[in-house]
């Protein structure tokens, strides 16, 4: 049970880094606390609807902005009041905090600006989505780990602790299957 | 987790949909109240993976309960909100406050939601709750219709002027808040909202319910009625949970208010928002 002690103590110092860099917030920590047996990938689940409208806003954006006979700054605001609120609703404080810079750049109607900042929010959503990826398959990948260690533990009632060789393999079958064993430095 | 049937006796009988009440589905570790409602979720969400969506829309009444209905016990609450991302945190957050929850993307949709309750209200002669809505939390920025027009449509609307409704809004603006309590906003939140805005608010407007559920109590007694005895009397599938389930005494637990009839459990029955007042207070 040690590796899986070991998983989940990187996970924790994951997330925690997450909080340190500001990517996150505690409205993320609130809402990792909405989970439960019934709905163990409700973070999960909501970042990923995020991810989506975070896209196409910024895909909308971007377009706006190219617009040669002239930008229509009111549809971009919208686009950054929305992606303001869900950003804001599920913690992801770096991607809100651009949207409120470049709030002040499309409300002077400054194109250039506004191209910058757009590229900014890109940068910081990218960033947000690899890291919050990532410590989805760690999580998934120790509560997998957990539950095959629970089965085996529950058939070998009077085996020995579970040996260190099939601890690699179940860590090297979660890496084939696409899961990730961050190492934290 | 165990679920057993209570009222049907026969665990054999599981499969017959008609012999099962699903809201006495209880389990025999009853510390929380709040895994009584997800399991029930959780049973109608598997009913409905495998293709039960069907067979519930067509035959919604089960053993004479409409399963839609709102719980008598549960508050239900219609969400409106423009984004999805927050639609899914606030019928989250309510969920897990033991609510019902009808999220729909704008004031419109609500709108449509409430009207289309009045006409179920008005064929339900045997005072049988519709879809009767206890509170309405909306957005205040939304495209067409904002969260302002539709406090004012419902306050404007003799039916249901008297549910409460709560706006949010991610901008903190003294004005904009004040506009809304004079319209007659119940509260305002401002985003992004928590568990403890959520709790707030459902505490408080199960207080409510239970205070004119008192109050029509008391109203009843005067008249005579004795609204225990006459559901006593009615139909074996009550939808009280077994008594095994930690319940203090309490007074009848937040129902609906409008109609005399309407049923409701036992009083030894403690409403799940109840038990999650209580829980916290401990």
């Amino acid at each position: 049970m040690d590796f899986v002690n070991q998983l989940q103590r990187k996970f924790i110092d994951y997330s925690s880094s997450l909080h340190r860099e500001g990517i996150v917030d505690d409205q993320f920590t609130q809402l990792r606390k909405l989970e439960d047996e019934n709905s163990p990938h409700f973070v999960m689940e909501v970042a990923s609807l995020f991810f989506e409208d975070c896209e196409k806003l910024i895909n909308n954006m971007a377009i706006a902005l190219e617009q040669k006979q002239g930008v229509d700054f009111k549809q971009i605001e919208e686009c950054i009041h929305q992606l303001k609120g869900s950003s804001s609703s599920i913690g992801a404080m770096r991607v809100k905090n651009a949207c409120i810079a470049f709030r002040s750049f499309s409300g002077a109607q400054n194109r250039e600006g506004c191209l910058r900042c757009l590229q900014q929010l890109s940068h910081e959503y990218s960033l947000l989505k690899n890291k919050l990826q990532t410590l989805f398959r760690v999580s998934v990948a120790s509560r997998c780990l957990y539950v095959c260690l629970v089965i085996f533990c529950r058939g070998n009632e009077h085996a020995e602790p579970f040996p260190d060789v099939l601890v690699f393999q179940l860590e090297k079958q979660i890496v084939a299957a696409g899961g990730s064993i961050p190492r934290v430095h | 987790v165990v679920i057993y049937a209570a009222g049907s006796g026969d665990v054999s009988d599981l499969t017959a949909p008609s012999s099962i009440d699903l809201r006495s589905v209880s389990l025999l570790d009853s510390d929380h109240s709040l895994a009584q409602v997800s399991l029930f979720d959780s049973v109608v969400s598997e009913m409905a993976r495998n293709g039960g969506v069907a067979w519930m829309r067509t035959t919604e009444k089960i053993g004479g309960y409409d399963l839609s209905t709102s719980d008598t016990e549960e508050v239900h609450v219609l969400a409106v909100d423009d984004s999805l991302v927050d639609r899914k945190v606030i019928e989250r957050l309510l969920r897990i406050s033991s609510c019902k929850v009808t999220a729909v993307d704008s004031g419109r949709r609500a709108l449509q939601y409430l009207g289309l309750d009045e006409e179920i209200q008005k064929k339900e002669t045997n005072g049988f709750d519709g879809l009767k809505v206890d509170l309405i939390i909306t957005d205040y920025c939304m495209p067409g219709m904002t969260g302002y027009e539709l406090l004012k449509k419902v306050k404007e609307s003799s039916a249901f002027r008297e549910i409460p409704v709560v706006i949010m809004s991610s901008e903190n603006v003294i004005a904009r808040i004040d506009r809304c309590l004079e319209e007659g906003a119940e509260d305002f939140i401002v985003k992004p909202v928590k568990l403890s805005d959520v709790k707030r608010i459902i505490d408080y407007t199960t207080t409510e319910l239970r205070e004119g559920e008192q109050r029509e109590g008391a109203r009843a007694k005067r008249r005579g009625i004795n609204k225990r005895k006459q559901r006593e009397g009615d139909d074996d599938l009550s939808s009280s949970p077994p008594s095994t389930l930690s319940s203090s005494t309490s007074s009848s637990p937040s129902s609906s208010i409008q109609s005399a009839t309407a049923p409701s459990s036992p009083s030894t029955l403690d409403s799940p928002t109840r038990r999650l007042k209580m829980t916290s207070s401990e």
